[in-house]
């Protein structure tokens, strides 16, 4: 596939955390990825753009999530971006298990941690947190027919 | 999310059709809440045969209900997983703690008259 490059901007409401999953599923159809590694992505998607949502904007709909993707001959790159409050302890937040509220599980790092090849978070308190997930592509062997 | 709800005695079925994820996750969580509140439900069993997706949101609130109810001497029973969403649940840890059933017969059937 060629190099591509697509960019979605939303406001941080819940509803929109399907539409980010439906973009993840139809870019992995394209690169002829197994449903397995489509679903896989989906969830990834969904627990970094749900963090934003509920983390970085506490709830807040009247802001702006950015979810930027990126296809190479051997990658794909997920960026989720948000202008939030930020972590103050990224490490601690990665913790398994590790929750700001008892009804959640603290699972959202661990799943995009299992689910992609490279997790990295950068984060600044009061400026805002920026997921970056990569996935590495295999190189698909010139069909012969 | 679309869900179906059947009540027997203490006992709610709720057959979930859809995406189990922070969105839908609210709506689940009061479905069965209100149940355990106002009717005094004690075992809730979901079928998660139609559900499509599920993320930690959606495993949350499951473990949620299992929390709510085991002081009250209750039990929260699965059926019907599919088994793409079983592999999320199993990286979760959640059937090390909740019951798995192959379908809600099953589900029914255990604890009756024990």
């Amino acid at each position: 596939m060629k190099s591509n490059q697509i960019t979605l901007t939303f406001s941080s409401i819940a509803e929109n955390v399907s539409i980010a999953r439906l973009l993840i599923a139809s870019i992995g159809g394209q690169l002829d990825l197994s449903l397995n590694d489509i679903e896989e992505l989906k969830v990834a998607v969904s627990e970094a753009v749900s963090n934003a949502i509920i983390h970085g904007y506490k709830s807040n709909p009247n802001n702006i999530v950015y979810l930027n993707l990126e296809i190479t001959k051997d990658s794909l790159v997920i960026v989720v971006r948000d202008e939030g409050c930020g972590i103050s302890d990224v490490e601690q937040a990665m913790q398994p298990a590790f929750s700001t509220d008892p009804e959640r599980m603290g699972l959202g790092f661990v799943f995009m941690q299992s689910f992609m090849d490279e997790l990295q978070v950068d984060s600044k308190l009061e400026v805002g947190t920026t997921v970056t997930m990569k996935k590495h592509l295999k190189q698909t062997p010139i069909s012969s027919h | 999310m679309n869900l179906e709800k059947k009540i027997e005695r203490l006992t709610l079925l709720l057959r979930i059709d859809g995406e189990l994820d922070m969105h839908t996750a609210h709506t689940l969580r009061q479905a069965i809440d209100n149940e355990i509140e106002k009717r005094g439900i004690r075992t809730v069993i979901l079928n998660l045969q139609d559900v499509q997706f599920v993320d930690s949101s959606g495993l949350g609130v499951i473990l949620g209900r299992y929390k709510k109810l085991l002081p009250l001497g209750g039990k929260l029973k699965i059926t019907n997983v599919p088994p793409h969403i079983y592999k999320i649940m199993e990286l979760s840890g959640l059937p090390k703690i909740i019951s798995f059933y192959q379908d809600e017969a099953h589900a029914y059937e255990e604890g009756r008259g024990a």
